[in-house]
């Protein structure tokens, strides 16, 4: 019948209903407010009906009322003159002697968000906040919120935000919680007043709640004791202790909450302390509980616990086998405990995880398949005394025949091989009768890579490049990016220079191979040398230290299902905050101390595991006292959240490489939306409103000012652009990126409606605003402009890299030049590393990273050198001194997330220093050691 | 917190919408339509990010549920809310389906009024709900004083799930020991892993306001016992019985302070059915069947496949709904069955041989042989060999879990724990019960 109701709908028109509207009989009165409703909820237009129907609103029936009631909340705002009408009725409802329909009052006229009725709301607002009735009063706090988000100033005129901080101690639970809910909402948008004005008291009040509210209510102060630092360990400790009997709560929410409050608070309770280890032992089951919940909650679950078994890996170590994937889980599922079983993959471990990977190559599902075959080269290299049986699995599984199959496990042996050099050659042959089959750029270039590497131990190594080769000669024509090019011959030069005067055949192969490669397929050589970029670390994947921080302090949230932080996929001032994990502080100590401030998080207890080997001049980092020279470092938290961002998606493009990973994923997610997303944002989801804000909210900072300038040089002569002449700089301002512009006019003209626009570049520098020259520039007039950049725009590899090519557009004509900037405009504020993460980084960067570079005739102390590099954005991190040497160890940061970590040798002896530079992507290394110097000589 | 909430036939066209917050326009009801419901390839993820803004969903038969927004909400109690909300619907109305959706829209929209504020869930439990929200929806205007703030201290009350003044002249309550048998067994018969995830369900027709325990034989709370009380070997042999939980969730009427404190399950429970708790435990659990496969390959275009099964339950226990499912290869032509008990069927549209038996008791084996016509192909991809599944249903628990006790205290009403009758039954059924072959 209802049925009739949603097709008649459709055609119905409105007309008719405005008869039926205005009928006298009730019952045909809510016959049509029902049909206009569903009319409405298929997307047809009845606002035109807006008079009949709020005519209907005075009525005794409450369902009528109710139906009334949605129809203006959905056009309240188109008409809002006669939305007026209703104000009366509202009003009237707000004094009625039935609770339900007070509550139904207050809550809908604060989902009318039109102008003019807020001010009539707030009279019934504020009777309605003190009304007997709690289930009026946890109506009205949460009509506090509404309001709010409509007029924020009239809120707090009103004085409502004391009304709803004073519901924090109702006696009703669920009023607490309501208010928990529009207080945490509202500071949000006021980061900060302390709205919540947490306190040992009010924490109290807010733990007792948590006993007796609703599920919901549950969440929302388990969200917002979230938000609270104790002030010492013991506090901390007795807040856990009243959550932790949330980890049984049927409600998956609840718990995860639960877990992100014990994680957090975790963090300050001394290590050696047995309350420790019980929590530790305390949180396992229920995670593992969370496993046998419904799929989707499954895999918020499993994104999650991706981000515990990170930080805290020996929580779940025992639990690998309830990650073992089951054959009718969802293809998401699946492939969220692939991923963790790889992280939680051990020498204990390995020989089930192997069998399970191998089960899983055999399955369906493509991507799952490929990312089995890659868990077990990932397992090969995280556990070497598994290496062998890896390989051997992957024979195996190469043997099959299955096309992807065999090309995935090509390319993860090949990594094999690089981390386990000239052990396994053995396998080449099997994988030598495969080439025919690879027709994957990536697997391919794997396939190239080994015959090259290995070229001396092939005996027909030649025979077998040209037979492979032969079969993609057809495909292979359209290649023309010039970078590729020279980069290549670059490579090239090197070999075949070296080759007629080398008498080494190792050498003079590969030279042969490469120059080969080069004239028959120019795709391929791409790929070759690119994929000589060394990325064998045992965890490629982790998240970085700062953003795994943070998202653990979102646990349960969005941001802890995308692993990115909120403002990446927020808009507007909501989510910017940064969350942080506390420091631990012992009761003895006080809070306010600026040195238990300035300790990080988390990584300021040091691992105790990490034993340097003797000689290793890095481990004695660790046992350093000195402070590095300048203490804190401000944080900037767009360019950094930005760069973790950009980390997975803009690494990868700017090398040219294309490699599915989780992150990627998410991002592609992002990008495949049509709506309102421009196309070329694809990809950077993070960017537009927020960033304004957040690089004012840097400035305000204060930033170090000492950033390097290089002197304006002409980029474009008068010449060339007929009389338009610009010189200019970059600068690094206050956390922004700046283009300093000089424009002068040499023309005989006055030159106006200037525009400027930037083609793709290497690290997506494009401008934040339009050029703002607002006079018209006149004869032999010169104009200074400054023109802010961010790092949204779109990525290419330039060569050199920081190439940037810019068009300027005047009244005349369009103007093209390229001008280059100093790599050290990307060096962001937050790029200080912490000691431990430094040197594990360090550590993990293979050595064929490294790059070395001398700075000759150089006389400036260590302090100096340090204190000019911070100027720029390079931190030290820590300084030692050795036999007269003094050595810095430096880390950077980019825009986009790319790391460098720098070790500067300065002998006194010598006027040299010597700059050792790692770094995961060595495409920029070059370019850092020149701004080393750069930025020192100047 | 949530923006908006819309629900959508299996073509995607919008049966329900109701938005909460002004940054969800009509268009995201669009987007999602577009996006994921006739997106061409299977559905990646629950949750969706489109031009920044994030869309959840839960799919019942084919009626998409999808919540969205464009903030940083609390994932999980997005998901959580949304099967809240497919409870909430099929309690006031049954399935969800289309037809039910559309005769009863007004209602949905009156619900979604009640259990979301502002996209804040509110108190969602049915029993509450039904006091003032119904399906004639006219109740509240005949309402006595005292009815309305009952109904409203009932929906804000600490005991949300449950209302004053019940009565029933027969104070009766029952237990369901329900529990699924999850087990990943290799083809050589190494247990790869397994669990048992357990529920009680309870059903209670009790009068006022009782106070119930619930007890069982968790292995902690008896060696607790055991060793406070007097007698050593009453310890010991109890002891013996009990079994080791890895983890229990309880429904929101469980005191969880108490549990945490004192591991005691003490509550008020809701009137009727509800589930009480939810436990996991992977401690010596009894798999009541043993699947035993052989799988040849008589060249390319020939299988023959030999399972046996082997109860392993008390003899005088009888399982029912047996049923083995043998995956066959896809290009399977013919097959041919021959089983010693029950009924073998070769399914071409599954890709399996489906065996059925009614009813074996413990402690015996059955066989099926088959032999398997496979058409040549040039397929290059060999056959992934799915695991064989196994489903059933045994009238004992598979984790060992027994009920000791559910003492029900009511002080206002004259009646005792003696006057209850209880009843508690066991029933352990297959989860995922599967063998690689």
């Amino acid at each position: 019948e209802t049925n009739k109701l949603y097709c008649t709908s459709v055609k119905c028109c409105i007309f008719e209903l405005k008869a039926e509207l205005n009928s006298d009989k009730k019952e045909k009165k809510k016959e049509a407010v029902k049909k206009v409703i569903a009319s409405m909820t298929v997307g047809k237009d009845v606002s035109a009906l807006f008079p009949d129907v709020v005519n209907c609103m005075q009525t005794d029936n409450l369902e009528l009322k109710k139906l009334v009631y949605l129809y203006l909340m959905n056009y309240a705002k188109s008409q809002p003159d006669m939305a007026i009408m209703a104000v009366n009725t509202f009003v009237k409802d707000c004094e009625d002697p039935n609770p339900l329909i007070r509550a139904l009052a207050v809550r809908t006229m604060g989902c009318i968000r039109v102008d003019k009725i807020t001010e009539y709301l707030c009279e019934p607002l504020r009777k309605c906040l003190k009304d007997e009735d709690p289930y009026v009063r946890k109506t009205a706090a949460v009509c506090v919120a509404k309001l709010h988000d409509i007029n924020a100033q009239l809120v707090e005129d009103q004085g409502f935000l004391d009304t709803l901080k004073d519901l924090i101690s109702d006696s009703n639970p669920m009023v607490v919680a309501n208010a928990v809910a529009a207080l945490s909402e509202i500071s949000e948008s006021h980061p900060n007043c302390n709205l919540l004005d947490l306190n040992p008291q009010s924490i109290n009040k807010l733990l007792t709640a948590l006993n007796e509210c609703t599920e919901w209510g549950q969440i929302f102060i388990l969200d917002c004791l979230a938000n609270y630092t104790p002030r010492d360990d013991r506090e901390s400790q007795s807040i856990c202790e009243r959550v932790t009997p949330r980890l049984s709560h049927a409600n998956s929410a609840v718990v995860l909450s639960a877990v992100k409050v014990l994680m957090k608070f975790m963090e300050m309770l001394p290590k050696d302390l047995d309350y420790y280890g019980t929590l530790l032992k305390k949180l396992a089951p229920p995670l593992v509980t969370l496993l046998s919940a419904e799929p989707e909650l499954q895999y918020v679950a499993l994104r999650n616990i991706n981000l515990i078994v990170q930080k805290r890996p020996e929580i779940l170590k025992h639990e690998m086998k309830v990650f073992f994937v089951k054959y009718n889980d969802p293809i998401y599922v699946k492939l969220e405990k692939l991923d963790i079983m790889i992280r939680l993959a051990s020498q204990a471990n390995i020989a089930q995880v192997l069998a399970e990977l191998k089960e899983y190559a055999t399955e369906v599902d493509v991507d799952f398949v490929r990312k089995a075959v890659r868990a077990i080269g990932r397992c090969a290299i995280k556990v070497e005394q598994s290496a062998e049986r890896c390989v051997s699995t992957l024979l195996d599984l190469i043997q099959t025949k299955v096309n992807y199959v065999v090309q995935e496990a090509i390319v993860v042996i090949k990594d094999i091989f690089r981390k386990y050099p000239n052990k396994y050659e053995s396998v080449i042959a099997t994988l030598c009768e495969n080439l025919d089959s690879l027709d994957e750029p990536e697997a391919r270039a794997a396939m190239i890579w080994i015959v090259g590497e290995y070229a001396e131990r092939i005996d027909n190594a030649d025979e077998l490049l040209e037979s492979f080769l032969e079969g993609f000669h057809d495909e292979s024509t359209q290649v023309s990016e010039t970078h590729t090019h020279t980069h290549l011959q670059h490579v090239l030069h090197k070999h075949t220079q070296n080759t007629p005067d080398s008498d080494n055949p190792d050498l003079r192969d590969r030279g042969y191979i490469y120059w080969r490669l080069l004239s028959t397929d120019p795709v391929a050589a791409k790929e070759v040398v690119l994929a000589e970029k060394p990325l064998i670390s045992e965890e490629t994947d982790l998240i970085e230290p700062t953003l795994l921080e943070e998202l653990i302090c979102h646990i349960g949230s969005l941001a802890s299902v995308y692993h990115k932080p909120p403002n990446a996929f927020v808009e507007g001032s909501r989510g910017v905050q940064h969350k942080r994990l506390p420091a631990r502080t012992a009761s003895g100590e006080s809070a306010e101390s600026p040195d238990a401030g300035q300790s990080v998080g988390g990584v300021s207890d040091a691992p105790p595991a990490v034993i340097p080997s003797q000689g290793d001049l890095l481990g004695d980092l660790l046992n350093l006292d000195l402070a590095p020279p300048s203490a804190s470092v401000p944080v900037v938290p767009a360019s950094m959240q930005m760069g973790v961002d950009l980390l997975g998606g803009g690494l990868d493009s700017l090398v040219g490489l294309h490699r599915p990973s989780g992150s990627q994923y998410i991002a592609v997610g992002l990008a495949g939306g049509t709506g309102g997303m421009p196309a070329g944002l694809g990809g950077t989801p993070a960017m537009g409103g927020g960033l304004g804000d957040l690089f004012d909210l840097g400035g305000g900072v204060g930033m170090a000012t000492g950033s390097y300038v290089p002197p304006k040089a002409v980029w474009l002569p008068a010449m060339k652009a007929k009389g338009l002449e610009i010189s200019g700089t970059f600068a690094r301002r206050g956390g922004g990126i700046h283009m300093d512009l000089s424009l002068t006019n040499n023309a005989m003209s006055i030159m106006t409606d200037f525009a400027i626009q930037f083609n793709r570049n290497s690290f997506g520098l494009a401008p934040a605003g339009p050029l703002q020259v607002l006079t018209p520039l006149a004869q032999n007039q010169t104009i200074d402009v400054s023109l802010p950049l961010n790092t949204n725009g779109p990525i290419m590899k330039m060569e050199p890299l920081n190439n940037l090519q810019v068009a300027v557009k005047n009244n005349i004509d369009v103007f093209y030049f390229s001008c280059q900037y100093p790599i050290s405009l990307l060096f962001v504020e937050d790029g200080k590393m912490d000691r431990q993460v430094f040197l594990a980084t360090w550590k993990d960067i293979p050595s064929e990273n490294e790059t070395q570079y001398q700075i000759k005739d150089f006389h400036l102390n260590s302090d100096a050198a340090s204190t000019k590099l911070q100027g720029s954005n390079v931190f030290t991190v820590a300084k030692r001194t050795v036999d007269a040497q003094d050595l810095l160890y430096q880390s950077i940061k980019l825009t986009n997330g790319i790391w460098a970590l720098a070790e500067l040798r300065i002998q006194s002896i010598t006027p040299n220093y010597m700059l050792a530079l790692k770094c995961r992507a060595p495409e920029v290394s070059q370019y850092i050691c020149q701004c080393y110097e750069l930025l020192l000589r100047n | 917190m949530i923006g908006g909430l819309f629900i959508y036939n299996h073509k995607g066209e919008v049966l329900i919408s109701r938005v909460y917050r002004d940054d969800i326009g009509r268009n995201a009801v669009d987007a999602f339509r577009v996006n994921v419901i006739h997106a061409r390839q299977q559905v990646r993820s629950p949750v969706t990010n489109i031009a920044r803004t994030s869309f959840f969903h839960v799919k019942r038969s084919n009626i998409w549920l999808a919540a969205v927004t464009k903030q940083n909400v609390n994932a999980a109690m997005v998901f959580e809310f949304l099967y809240k909300m497919c409870d909430v619907m099929t309690a006031y109305f049954g399935k969800i389906s289309e037809e039910n959706i559309k005769n009863n829209f007004v209602l949905i929209y009156e619900l979604l009024d009640e259990i979301l504020d502002f996209g804040y869930p509110q108190n969602s439990e049915t029993g509450a709900l039904k006091t003032f929200i119904t399906q004639q929806g006219i109740k509240s205007q005949h309402q006595t004083k005292e009815e309305q703030s009952q109904i409203t201290s009932q929906v804000t009350g600490q005991i949300g799930w449950r209302r004053e003044g019940i009565k029933y002249r027969r104070n009766e309550l029952f237990l369901d020991v329900l529990e699924s048998v999850n087990l990943l067994m290799s083809p050589q018969g190494q247990v790869l892993s397994a669990h048992v995830s357990g529920r009680v369900v309870m059903k209670s027709y009790l009068s006022g306001m009782p106070e119930c325990k619930f007890g069982m034989n968790d292995k902690i709370v008896i060696d607790k016992q055991g060793k406070a009380g007097a007698s050593d070997e009453a310890g010991k042999s109890s002891g013996k019985q009990s079994i080791a939980i890895d983890d229990c969730t309880f429904h929101q009427c469980v005191r969880l302070s108490k549990f945490d404190s004192e591991r005691s399950i003490s509550f008020i429970p809701p009137d009727g059915e509800y589930e009480l708790m939810r436990y996991r435990t992977t401690k010596d659990i009894i798999l009541p069947f043993r699947v035993i496969p052989l799988v040849r390959e008589v060249g390319r275009t020939k299988l023959e496949v030999k399972v046996v099964i082997k109860s392993n339950f008390k003899p005088s226990l009888l399982a029912q709904k047996i049923e083995v499912r043998i995956p066959t290869p896809l290009n399977t032509s013919g097959v041919q069955v021959i089983c010693m008990k029950g009924k073998a069927k070769y399914k071409a549209s599954e890709n399996a041989i489906v065996w059925k038996i009614k009813r074996m008791a413990g402690m015996k084996e059955s066989q099926i042989s088959a032999e398997i016509e496979l058409l040549p192909t040039n397929d290059k991809k060999k056959w992934a060999r799915p695991p064989i599944s196994m489903n059933f249903e045994v009238p004992f628990a598979p984790s060992g879990l027994k009920v000791r006790y559910l003492k029900v205290f009511e002080s206002k009403l004259n009646y005792s724990d003696h006057d209850v009758i209880k009843w508690v039954r066991y029933i352990g059924r297959s989860g995922i019960y599967e063998t690689r072959c």
